[in-house]
């Protein structure tokens, strides 16, 4: 996020909510985003294929398409340009590429868009006011935005939209991914990724190469890895021989679940490291049982950039042991020791190689939490990115960018969409909330979710069981009848191993930036059973 | 800075303060049933009842100004009186059996009932006000034969959770909290998020994930982080005899700097898997298709050897590490120095996308 969660709870004048059903997937955010609409008069706009808690008390809500993002913010900002509402101070002073954008925009009426997106033209211009004049406006997604081939032109799309109005570097403003995993900002941040070291310090920059191999004492590829996606299709071309899994389900978390399946199975070593048998560790050639949250001592960074606290409260069961003490055994066993005496002693070393977390300690964080970027021992951490539109790289680029459509398009015998997602009561691929007694009872399996008109013509009735297939695969479950989602799209969950959703969808389109599956978007069909 | 006499001692407290802040910030103890600093005020159980000079009506100190010079009585025999009065009045109709309550031991009204020496109630409604128990649920259970009307968890509710799930029906004596239609929470807008509970004084609403497990006295609080969704809420996992036993919040600001204490039904109710009895309790080697258990030396050695020859006959690339959003920083970082330092490649991703 630029900015921080507190801002949505009294900041922001105004919430464009795209891709996100917070209440249900960052239930405590959501609770914020409410109580500024419905108590402190913030606007809100909601865009999302399924009518959300949040869309229901939205000022304008936009059932878009499944995978039309970019033409919706576009209308957006065509209205903006159009109606003399973008604010030129600011595009003169802190941005670039603004005429290149424009000229793209120009074609995007809402007009043009609503058969696009679905939207009535009258809505889009609604929305794009509200969010042009209210003087703050906070822009929140989640993979509703990400988890389509397009995923990074959308991400870029809000941006532009963002950068339009001058809405950032200012509480209440920004443009704020809401993080779907507890600590997935802090794995990025950590150079949990192919491309970077810490603090997205590029493998390919000589300088920072150096600075490793001399704090490691060995020398360093400079050539970019390999992303998960691309792993697993090398993995089916027997390209990849061991694979080291930590914590990890991509037997229940990636597309197209048999493809998975099969590249595993062509790898030769696999190491799974978890808390539990997960679908995944099934195919491992070793599992070796690790601590969870509660039994180890760390910290974890959350979708706003705060670092806080992850305090030992119980023993691991059984042997189990922390992934890093795990891993530098390992280590030390193939000739390079590692060891450290506790997590201290990690985040002390991380510290040192790491500029925006450079400031903060255990002993700072003790008492509360800082956000990075914090350089110093003295800095006071980064509530809000960009301040005064100061953009890191110095001016904040706008894209052009032009719509796609979705590479999965529905044709006579795939007539509906699917798309996935999570319910509140679950979490990702459900090895923790499926063994969490309450929510299990709750909440047992998972439901097709279709529009009442859709399950009348197709003889659907609510808690029957259907079948949806895409071209795929098909899976067996129960319906629920809603208007949660309009005629033409279906809905389900994929936290349930007994119907894994994956299996639907493709590993086909992925984004070609960031290599995310389109899990949005699956052409599919429903039919009774 | 406007300055007050209290029991006799002189306080000084900021402008716009009330008298019970004035004397939460002298250190003299004010008992509260309804009062929540977080919520706004209801000012209806008139525990907080304080003694202003002059004035001839007892003042409930949570919702009255402290003024400039005023003398409060805190703990006057008339206040007093009038406290045991109120007590008196919801023992009448509380079903205690503290001995099998979750709140045992730290819960107000049993407190205040103990200072006060409330030992049995001189009034009685003349007829029962049984309500049954309701169950229809796996997180919460509310047992309003302990609900002493405070309002609090439908302020919370409201304010808090922005779910209005609850709300007072009825008045007087049968007055109660209940669903619209008095129902099952299940069939409400209710969102299990636990807040209810979180600021319940009494025994009335409690988790049934933790029930029977153990008490606030018998459990140590361990501040942490929410291991579930990116919004990073901090919670306090109740520890009893190595083993968690349930979570309760944190409500300062130092402490839980995102949620201050609020939490949703993962983080309050889905923690007994750190339970589970399919945990992974020993290292697993796979042989002829079948798992083995395994001792650490034995499977740490056979990864490092397979690794290493892997490395050698195939070269680093040949390899890739998932590490995980789930696991902790110091570990991410582990995970690929390990990568990078120790198998010489850069292909090392985690499930940020998926
Ligand atoms: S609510 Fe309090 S007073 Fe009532 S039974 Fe429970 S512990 Fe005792
Ligand atoms: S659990 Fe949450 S939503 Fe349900 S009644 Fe309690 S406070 Fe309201
Ligand atoms: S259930 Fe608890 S919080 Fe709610 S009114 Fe009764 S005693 Fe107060
Ligand atoms: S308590 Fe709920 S909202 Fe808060 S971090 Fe945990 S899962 Fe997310
Ligand atoms: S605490 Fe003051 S009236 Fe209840």
């Amino acid at each position: 996020m630029t900015n921080s969660i507190g801002e949505l709870e009294k900041d922001a004048r105004c919430i464009f909510v795209i891709g996100s059903n917070t209440t249900e997937n960052h239930p405590v955010i959501g609770m914020k985003i409410k109580k500024n609409v419905l108590y402190n008069g913030a606007r809100l706009i909601v865009a999302d294929p399924r009518r959300t808690d949040l869309a229901k008390i939205a000022d304008v809500y936009m059932p878009h398409q499944p995978g039309s993002d970019v033409a919706l913010v576009n209308a957006m900002m065509n209205v903006i340009i159009n109606e003399g509402l973008a604010n030129h101070d600011f595009i003169a002073q802190h941005t670039e590429g603004y005429e290149d954008m424009a000229a793209v925009i120009s074609k995007f009426t809402p007009e043009y868009a609503e058969p696009i997106t679905g939207v009535p033209a009258e809505d889009i211009r609604k929305a794009a006011r509200l969010y042009a004049q209210s003087g703050s406006a906070a822009i929140c997604y989640a993979m509703g935005l990400t988890q389509h081939r397009t995923g990074t032109d959308n991400v870029k799309s809000v941006c532009n939209l963002a950068m339009l109005t001058g809405n950032i570097g200012r509480p209440g403003t920004g443009v704020d991914p809401l993080r779907g995993q507890n600590n997935v900002q802090g794995a990025c941040d950590m150079g949990g990724l192919p491309n970077v070291f810490t603090a997205y310090q590029a493998v390919t920059n000589d300088a920072a190469r150096e600075k490793f191999e001399k704090a490691w004492g060995v020398p360093l590829s400079g050539q970019n890895g390999l992303v998960l996606t691309d792993v697993i299709n090398k993995a089916h071309h027997g390209e990849i021989k061991a694979l080291y899994v930590v914590g990890e389900n991509p037997l229940m978390s990636d597309p197209e679940l048999e493809h998975v399946e099969e590249a595993l199975g062509k790898v030769d070593f696999v190491v799974v490291q978890d808390i539990f048998l997960s679908e995944t560790a099934k195919y491992a050639d070793v599992v070796l049982p690790s601590a969870c949250f509660a039994e180890k001592d760390g910290t974890f960074s959350n979708t706003e950039r705060r670092v806080q606290r992850v305090r030992k409260a119980v023993s691991a069961p059984g042997e189990a042991r922390t992934d890093w003490e795990i891993m530098c055994e390992v280590a030390t066993r193939m000739g390079y020791p590692m060891s450290y005496e506790n997590s201290e002693q990690i985040f002390e070393e991380i510290r040192t190689l790491t500029p925006s977390y450079a400031g903060i300690s255990y002993q700072r964080i003790e008492n509360g939490s800082l956000q990075w970027p914090c350089p110093t021992e003295e800095h006071p951490g980064t509530p809000y990115l960009h301040k005064d539109g100061n953009f890191s790289r110095g001016l904040g680029a706008f894209t052009a960018i032009d719509y796609i459509t979705p590479g999965e398009l529905s044709d006579e015998k795939y007539p509906l969409i699917l798309t996935t997602g999570r319910s509140l009561f679950h979490y990702h691929t459900g090895t923790m909330t499926r063994r969490a007694s309450a929510l299990n009872e709750h909440v047992p399996a998972a439901e097709l979710e279709i529009n009442p008109e859709q399950a009348k013509a197709l003889g659907i009735a609510h808690d029957g069981m259907v079948r949806v297939s895409t071209r795929r695969g098909s899976l067996e479950m129960k319906a629920k009848v809603t208007d949660m989602v309009a005629p033409g799209v279906i809905f389900t969950t994929f936290h349930f191993a007994e119907t894994p959703a994956n299996l639907l969808t493709s590993s086909e389109f992925l984004d070609p930036t960031a290599k995310i599956p389109e899990y949005k978007v699956s052409a599919a069909k429903v039919e009774k059973i | 800075m406007i300055s007050l006499t209290i029991n006799g001692k002189e306080v000084q407290t900021p402008q716009g303060s009330t008298i019970l802040e004035a004397c939460q910030q002298a250190g003299i103890p004010i008992p509260t049933l309804c009062y929540d600093p977080d919520l706004r005020l209801a000012g209806s159980c008139r525990m907080c009842l304080v003694e202003i000079k002059g004035r001839p009506l007892y003042a409930a100190s949570c919702v009255t100004p402290a003024e400039n010079g005023i003398v409060v009585e805190t703990e006057s025999p008339g206040i007093v009186a009038a406290r045991k009065v109120i007590l008196e009045l919801l023992s009448a109709r509380h079903n205690f059996n503290c001995q099998v309550c979750e709140k045992n031991g730290n819960c107000k009204f049993q407190d205040y009932c103990y200072q006060y020496g409330i030992k049995e109630s001189r009034y009685d409604y003349g007829e029962e006000t049984n309500y049954p128990i309701n169950d229809c649920n796996p997180f919460i259970e509310r047992d309003y034969n302990k609900c002493i009307m405070c309002t609090r968890c439908v302020r919370a509710c409201e304010e808090i959770s922005i779910a209005r799930a609850i709300n007072v029906e009825n008045r007087g004596h049968h007055a109660k909290i209940a669903t619209a239609f008095d129902g099952n929470l299940a069939d409400s807008p209710c969102v299990f998020c636990g807040q209810c509970i979180m600021v319940c004084p009494t025994g009335a609403l409690t988790s049934k994930v933790s029930a029977g497990l153990g008490r606030a006295y018998e459990v140590d609080k361990v501040l942490t982080t929410c291991s579930y969704c990116g919004t990073g809420c901090t919670l306090e996992l109740n520890v009893k005899n190595d083993c968690v036993v349930g979570v309760t919040s944190n409500r300062t600001v130092t402490g839980s700097p995102v949620n201050k204490g609020a939490l949703c039904v993962k983080g309050r109710f889905g923690w007994d898997f750190i339970n589970s009895p399919d945990r992974l309790t020993t290292p697993l080697i796979k042989e002829n298709g079948q798992f083995r258990a395994a001792g650490w030396d034995e499977a740490l050695d056979l990864v490092a050897k397979r690794l290493g020859e892997i490395k050698t006959e195939f070269g680093p690339d040949s390899m890739a590490v998932f590490t995980s959003a789930r696991v902790t920083n110091e570990e991410n970082y582990v995970a690929q120095k390990f990568t990078r330092a120790v198998l010489g490649t850069n292909n090392v991703d985690h499930c940020a996308r998926l």
